[in-house]
């Protein structure tokens, strides 16, 4: 665990914006998780579960023909082959024993796509605690074999018709939950969104990625990444990947957005590239919204991208300039989607496609022969049916 | 106006020998223009605060019945800047009745928390209350708005701790709103969590008037938390008035009939 910053503040983003209901259980919350720091029994169990239960390490793949194609080192870390298949489960894992040791005895959660949906509906069962997920109407009609998958894990899904029925009323809906059964309750984040320490708690759950990308690109090559690229929707697999890096000057730091139908539509959902600064589920941070701070809808092919905010420490690193942040659309990710699967046998989901479609800006900005590692941060299985429909084929 | 004036009003209440009603609706529900008018009734009525809630898009600390207010309120045109029209068109009707804006944060840091401050003071809006921002972030809000004379209205939950509820007083609020249950707003009246002894704790803490909200529907509701606050706060049942009536006229005469009826119940 990184030292907590106490005022849970990066920059001028992040803070605790919630119901002053809410504050007691956030700061018991923040408690608890400082007092991790050096538990050893937590990190051994939370070690062994990686190890036996996920899978981990995740293997850094040397992907050789789209290295060839882009004339640069690219190196695949590969979350995609974690059980319940993304990095989700790696901060589900760490929230769950938390919940478990701070002695809550339920646990709630949003999902977007369905994926920290199905990851959170996993790790309680294995922890035989009940769960309750909130998903917005129109995300369940989308990702029925997901609601199928936490229904047969056990879940109870609650469908939200609130708004947009999408993620963010998910999250409302959550919140609601929350301050009404506070005491017993323990809402498990999915991104390195939320109040106070969540965005940190995350972080550090998702760390896990960068630290093992460390240890073993100085294994393969002997020396540092040029550049990290990752996807970032709330952005907790590019937050994992690039925070263990954040001292080291020489490595890069690319985080790619959604743009959607373009970054000049109505329909994107690139918060960094074009968003204003605000607040939106419990930190400040930039985000999606109106003139009049009305949180827009975010559109993205990619349910896991498709939100009207960021994490606020990306959003520091975009102030700072730690990190660069690019965009790509919806076409771009399919046909990225598809150059990874023909030419490394990989089919990525859609989120991680964008990350894809944008290495070849990436390498452009820090040279040709140079060493790349692209956080692979989910397969592609869910989003097949979405892929199909855009591409126009009837299964 | 200002949330010193609100302060000053609570008193004056509390020396006439009952609670302050206060009455909660949503801007631009169903309609902006309408909801002049119904600020008007509802001052005719005695309501003697008036918080006009600010829709906002994503309301994750309110029930259903404002979370539909606030969607009817959006699409109708409702929002900061038409809320800052609606004060204003209320004080030109020559009406002193005290507003405090309630809602969440995003659209005030959106706009600019100074700019909100000045077209605030000069709209005619005495406090401000903001669901979404605890004491532990409302230092940013509360500097700028005390220098145009806008008070805070700080809101203490059954789940503060003491030490919590001593850190209201740096705020030098207009009122407390105590939230008197766990949960959202427009929920099952479970009575006041911790009851008289625990608003009496509130107003030793925080050397404030103490208001009490959350579930409040009814003259006999009302009767009882009168009993020992200085405030009672009435929302969702209000809103629940508006959305049932066929149109802006029926609204106003419905919820003045509700707000005659608890203003009655109060008396001491």
């Amino acid at each position: 665990m990184s030292p907590a910053a106490k005022n849970g503040r990066f920059g001028q983003f992040g803070g605790q914006y919630v119901a002053e209901t809410l504050m007691p259980a956030v700061e018991e919350l923040r408690e608890a998780w400082e007092a991790l720091d050096g538990d050893e029994d937590f990190h051994d169990k939370l070690a062994e579960l990686l190890d036996e239960y996920v899978g981990r390490p995740s293997r850094l793949t040397f992907a050789s023909r789209l290295s060839e194609k882009l004339g640069a080192k690219i190196y695949l870390k590969r979350e995609d082959l974690n059980h319940t298949g993304a990095h989700k489960i790696n901060n589900c894992l760490g929230q769950a024993l938390l919940a478990q040791r701070m002695g809550k005895r339920r646990i709630i959660a949003e999902t977007g796509a369905g994926q920290h949906g199905v990851a959170t509906a996993t790790v309680a069962a294995l922890l035989e605690m009940p769960c309750r997920i909130y998903m917005g109407a129109e995300d369940v009609r989308r990702q029925a074999l997901n609601v199928f998958r936490m229904k047969l894990l056990g879940a109870e899904v609650m469908p939200v018709q609130a708004g947009s029925k999408t993620l963010k009323d998910a999250m409302n809906e959550a919140l609601r939950d929350w301050v009404t059964n506070v005491e017993d309750t323990y809402y498990l984040i999915g991104s390195v969104a939320g109040p106070h320490p969540y965005p940190e708690m995350v972080r550090d759950f998702q760390a896990v990625i960068g630290k093992e990308t460390r240890r073993q690109i100085l294994e393969k090559e002997g020396r540092l990444p040029d550049a990290l690229v990752a996807c970032v929707g709330g952005g907790s697999n590019a937050a994992g990947m690039f925070a263990p890096f954040e001292s080291d000057a020489s490595v890069r730091f690319f985080g790619v957005e959604a743009s959607g139908d373009g970054i000049d539509t109505e329909r994107h959902a690139a918060t960094l590239t074009r968003g204003r600064v605000g607040v939106l589920h419990g930190s400040k941070s930039y985000l999606l919204c109106s003139d009049e701070g009305q949180i827009a809808e975010a559109h993205s092919i990619s349910a896991g991208l498709d939100y009207p905010g960021v994490g606020p420490e990306h959003s520091f690193w975009k102030e700072s300039g730690r990190a660069t942040y690019l965009h790509r659309t919806d076409e771009e990710a399919l046909d990225a989607l598809e150059l990874l699967a023909r030419t490394e046998g990989i089919i990525c989901a859609l989120e991680t496609a964008h990350a894809v479609a944008a290495l070849p800006e990436v390498v452009q900005a820090v040279g040709k022969d140079s060493t790349i590692v692209l956080s692979l941060s989910g397969r592609g299985d869910k989003d097949m049916m979405t892929v199909a429909a855009a591409r126009g084929v009837q299964l | 106006m200002s949330g010193a004036s609100l302060r000053r009003r609570f008193e004056e209440i509390a020396e006439e020998g009952r609670a302050a009603l206060v009455v909660y609706l949503t801007q631009g529900d169903p309609t902006p223009s309408a909801s002049v008018d119904l600020l008007v009734a509802i001052a005719d009525a005695g309501a003697d605060v008036i918080e006009l809630g600010v829709p906002f898009s994503d309301p994750s600390a309110d029930g259903v019945v404002i979370q539909a207010a606030m969607q009817r309120a959006l699409e109708a045109g409702g929002g900061l800047s038409s809320a800052l029209g609606t004060v204003r068109a209320f004080r030109d009707r020559g009406y002193q009745t005290p507003i405090v804006l309630f809602g969440y944060s995003n659209p005030i840091f959106v706009r600019g928390v100074e700019r909100f401050a000045t077209e605030a003071a000069d709209a005619g809006v005495d406090a401000l209350l903001t669901v979404d921002v605890p004491i532990d972030e409302l230092a940013e809000l509360h500097e700028p708005l005390a220098k145009v004379g806008i008070g805070v209205v700080p809101l203490v939950a059954p789940t503060s701790t003491p030490e919590r509820i001593a850190r209201v007083s740096d705020f030098d609020p207009a009122f407390v709103y105590y939230v008197s249950m766990t949960g959202v707003t427009g929920s099952a009246f479970r009575g006041a969590c911790g009851g008289a002894e625990r608003v009496q704790a509130i107003q030793a803490a925080t050397k404030a008037p103490v208001a009490v909200g959350f579930g409040i529907k009814t003259g006999s509701d009302a009767e009882q938390i009168a009993a020992y606050a200085d405030g009672v706060v009435v929302g969702s049942a209000v809103v629940r008035r508006i959305a049932s009536a066929g149109d802006p006229q029926s609204a106003c005469s419905s919820v003045a009939e509700l707000v005659s009826e608890l203003r009655a119940a109060m008396k001491r």
